[in-house]
């Protein structure tokens, strides 16, 4: 029917199904009053989501680059938008993580969150709805509905069950988020004045003028930069991520950073490639700037949830490195050190909400010597620290590597500095790790992980493992669309 | 069939001017409601109605209709929103100059020569002069927003009727028609540009547009809140208008007015937007927002064609929702009918979750955050300024976007993240909940299901 997309083959739509079941997940809960039912009927929603976005990963056919599972339906003829959904090798691991991360999210707030459950549950799965829409969505209005949708949650997740200084945290992410949005909206319109339709996969490779490209590549990167975020748009993470609640910090860190590299790989890339590679010097300098930086604020942090922050920062720097090399490599290590980061990232916030609600405090000494009281607590936390500054076997280090080849590839001194940037990673991570472990002599009265907490961290632990000692699956699922993408960028390179 | 909802609204404002005379005063608001949701139906069903009078001066097609449509739906959801008895003095002359001041605005929506016009408007804003000082609550404060809202309503009705007395001038003719159709000849001169600015000096000053816009805070606040609801939402619809149909009849793109409409847009949402950052009166507040607002329209203005002036009326629609949402919000935290400060909303999530939900989509919709109608309707505003070769005024409104949320987002912040020691439960009757769905209901299907309304406006221009 349409060169780019492939019709959906289920006799029902799959990709609306996973897009809305948590707001029917919404719908129920307005109408309970037990807490206890709320929290049940969320988790449950967040398991039956994750069950159909499976069924997608089970489904998808990895050996072509087009958009499978399609959906479309006319929205708003007047201005030619649509309903169109569709997946890729880029968005299918994407929505993957997204529906494993919530119900995690769900769980991880059962005892921690007390005030106002239900608006509570609500926001979550108000949250896991948009996200999953903004990977799922090929049209552009539908894709910027959700993605600004999705802020609002987010707001009052910081907002109202956020920390002592939530209300500069909420209000700075609200708007420096904005902020880059409406510069992307009036991207997407010039778009649209020049296609006459405001469908994604019909913006693509169209060899606009440069100058045209030149200022749709900014009016994106101004976006997308924010969201990842880069430097020196990163300030709004540290405070968004330490005021926020567990769940709020997973979000963010997990699905929320990832919508900026996703950008670049969905919209920069294909839609303006020639200003893409003109940016991309520039774009490499700021990412291992990222890298460097973030590294070396990490090694004075005393804040538990600030120090894994900034960590993000410099891991954000890997992705976008990743991607402004321009090699197949690249691109690749790109896409897994978006799910690694997601998984490992969200797992270390999860590990410091656990010692929060054990000791009410997320500083470092406060937490530390937790060695011989917490056992099993200290194992997970080990292995997450170390996958976190890509040690072999585990996760990140297959990503690092394919960065690294990459970088390296293109320009030794940028990879000299992205080196340094991962040994800084590794001497933070150790001292927090030392610390946690063996930092206090002292007798405290601290249980360990209870079943649900180990429940919840398992499926990470796992997915760490696995994609450490056996990526193949990981990387066959997404390598066709990104070698398409790589081909098509070539021939735009001269 | 033409001019009955015209004759229904003076049928409506004679039954108050009698019950005003009597002494008593049971069933006074049930009168009201039941009699504003039959105008409701009867501009419903008129709705195909089609016509000329008085030699063309009084046109009632798809256009007036529609805008007749929408002024009583404003209407009719003031009057059921409106319930304190104690808040406004002299309750049946109350309806009756709200009737009036509707009928006339319903009059001017169909009027295509200049006589009428001014007929028209005077005849909304004197009932709205004779509304304002009539509350109860404050005194010195509405006395001195009626003195200026006369003063300058008068003036700005003055220069508008100087400008006027131009533009027969140069035309020969009161029509709209003749007017425009000349208008080419006379607009390379820099008296033509004058006249034409002059004369819509009075729209300007219903919409609170730069650099007419300076009444409005002090009205908003010094009237009662029902009056300022009503000043708030239903002359801006019929302001706009009266602009649409200008711009309808003129046959080009007038690059000289298209510079001046950029201007004051950008003047009036910029100014809007920062001052309304630093005010603490919630009506205030709405009041610099309607002034960003007024800015916000003047985009879709300037593209002089179908599209953008379906933008327009899709905009002043969801504009007219999102504000009485809001205050509506304002008018039940107040009970007494006193002003309601910015931390009076503090505690207000745990007072009444519904009336926080309605506040914090009121709130996002005017930012323009998806998935509310402020957005969609901004987004069909964007479109059509930048179409016509505007991107200069569609970034200044963006950033103005990202200024304007500053304070929308202080609403929600304080009713939800803030705590208060009074936790007492706000108490809503059956009807008060229903409205409060209805207006987030309407709200989001504005945002999310834009298509048949704008086709349906489309067709009307």
């Amino acid at each position: 029917m349409s060169p780019y997309l492939i019709m959906n083959p289920f006799g029902f739509p799959i990709l609306s199904t996973v897009i809305f079941l948590p707001l029917v997940g919404v719908l129920f809960i307005l109408f309970l009053r037990d807490d206890n039912n709320i929290k049940i009927t969320a988790f449950v929603a967040g398991i039956l989501t994750l069950l159909f976005s499976l069924v997608l990963f089970f489904n998808f056919d990895a050996g072509t680059p087009l958009f499978q599972f399609g959906e479309r339906l006319p929205w708003i003829p007047a201005y030619n938008i649509g309903y169109v959904l569709g997946v890729d090798g880029i968005s299918i691991m994407l929505i993957v993580l997204t529906a494993m991360i919530s119900p995690i999210c769900v769980l991880c707030s059962w005892k921690a969150i007390e005030k106002r459950v239900k608006e509570f549950m609500i926001c979550i799965l108000l949250m896991e709805a948009a996200m999953i829409g903004v990977f799922c969505s090929l049209d552009f209005i539908l894709f910027y509905i959700f993605w600004e949708a999705m802020l609002i949650p987010m707001y009052l997740l910081i907002a109202v069950w956020g920390g002592p200084q939530k209300d500069y945290a909420s209000l700075k992410f609200f708007i420096y988020t904005l902020f880059g949005s409406v510069f992307l909206l009036v991207a997407i319109i010039a778009l649209y004045l020049v296609n006459g339709a405001f469908s994604i996969p019909e913006a693509m490779f169209k060899g606009y003028s440069f100058q045209f490209q030149f200022w749709v590549f900014l009016a994106f990167a101004i976006a997308f930069a924010i969201k990842v975020p880069m430097f020196p748009f990163h300030t709004w993470l540290p405070a968004a991520h330490t005021e926020a609640p567990t769940a709020g910090s997973v979000f963010l860190a997990s699905i929320l950073l990832k919508m900026g590299t996703y950008g670049f790989m969905r919209f920069c890339l294909p839609i303006v490639p020639q200003a893409s590679f003109y940016f991309a010097p520039f774009m490499i300098v700021l990412s291992v700037i990222a890298i460097i930086y973030g590294g070396f604020v990490c090694l004075s942090q005393t804040d538990m949830k600030k120090l894994i922050a900034y960590s993000s920062v410099a891991h954000m720097g890997f992705v976008t490195l990743g991607i402004f090399t321009f090699t197949m490599y690249g691109f690749v290590g790109a896409m897994l050190q978006m799910l690694n980061h997601g998984v490992t990232t969200g797992a270390l916030f999860l590990m410091v909400g656990i010692i929060y609600e054990r000791t009410h405090s997320r500083q470092i000494y406060d937490n530390a010597g937790l060695g011989k009281f917490m056992p099993v607590y200290v194992g997970f936390f080990g292995m997450f620290a170390v996958s976190s500054f890509a040690f072999p076997g585990t996760n990140s280090f297959v990503g690092e590597l394919y960065v690294l080849i990459s970088t390296f590839s293109r320009s030794k001194i940028t990879g000299f500095f992205a080196v340094v940037g991962a040994v800084v990673a590794a001497a933070y991570m150790l001292r927090l790790l030392k610390q946690i472990v063996w930092g206090r002599e002292d007798k405290r009265d601290l249980t360990d992980l209870n079943v649900r907490e180990f429940v919840y961290l398992t499926p990470l632990a796992v997915f760490v493992l696995w994609v450490g000692l056996f990526p193949s699956p990981f990387v066959r699922i997404m390598e066709n669309t990104l070698v398409h993408l790589f081909m098509q960028l070539d021939k735009f390179s001269h | 069939m033409t001019l009955l909802p015209e004759l229904y609204m003076l049928l409506f404002s004679i039954i108050f001017l009698f019950l005003s005379l009597g002494k008593n005063k049971i069933a006074l608001f049930t009168a009201a409601r039941g009699l504003a949701l039959l105008g409701f139906a009867v501009a419903l069903a008129c709705s195909g109605a089609r016509g000329d009078l008085f030699s063309g001066a009084y046109q009632v097609d798809f256009f007036s209709q529609v805008f007749k449509v929408l002024l009583s739906a404003g209407f009719t959801l003031i009057v059921f929103m409106f319930e304190k008895e104690n808040e406004v003095e002299n309750l049946p002359e109350f309806f009756m100059f709200l009737g009036f001041s509707t009928l006339g605005l319903m009059i001017l929506v169909s009027s295509a020569e200049l006589i009428s016009i001014v007929i028209s408007l005077e005849i909304s804003s004197f009932s709205l002069y004779a509304v304002v000082p009539l509350r109860k609550a404050q005194t010195k404060r509405q006395l001195e927003a009626a003195m200026k809202y006369l003063f300058f309503g008068a003036i700005s009705t003055g220069i508008m009727l100087y400008g006027m007395g131009y533009l027969y001038g140069m035309a020969h003719s009161t029509y709209l028609t003749d007017i425009m159709a000349k208008l080419p000849q006379f607009l390379s001169q820099p008296l033509g540009v004058l006249a034409l600015i002059l004369t819509l000096t009075a729209f300007f000053f219903k919409l609170s547009l730069f650099p007419l816009h300076f009444w409005a805070p002090d009205i908003y606040e010094g009237a009662s809140d029902a009056t300022t609801t009503f000043i708030a939402t239903i002359p801006k619809i019929a302001a706009t208008a009266l602009l649409i149909r200008l711009a309808m009849l003129a046959s080009f793109a007038p690059a000289q007015l298209a510079t001046v409409i950029i201007v004051l847009a950008a003047f009036s949402m910029t100014l809007g937007n920062l001052v309304g950052l630093v005010q603490k009166d919630v009506k205030r507040l709405l009041a610099y927002s309607g002034i960003a607002h007024a800015g916000y329209l003047m985009m879709g203005l300037l593209s002089f064609n179908q599209e953008g002036n379906a933008a327009v009326v899709y905009y002043i629609a969801v504009y007219l929702f999102m504000n009485l949402a809001l205050f509506y919000v304002v008018m039940l935290l107040s009970r007494r009918g006193e002003n309601v400060s910015i931390n009076d909303l503090s505690g207000l999530a745990r007072r009444s979750p519904l009336l926080a939900l309605t506040l914090a989509v009121a709130a996002f919709s005017l930012a323009g955050i998806p998935p509310t109608g402020g957005f969609t309707g901004k987004f069909f505003l964007f479109v059509t300024a930048f179409k016509a070769g505007h991107l200069s005024i569609v970034i200044i409104a963006a950033v103005n976007t990202v200024i304007s949320i500053f304070y929308y987002l202080n609403l929600v912040r304080i009713s939800y993240s803030r705590e208060s020691e009074d936790l007492q439960p706000l108490y809503m009757a059956f009807h008060e909940k229903v409205l409060c769905y209805l207006f987030n209901i309407i709200i989001i299907y504005l945002g999310l299901l834009p298509f048949g309304l704008i086709d349906l406006f489309r067709r009307a221009m």
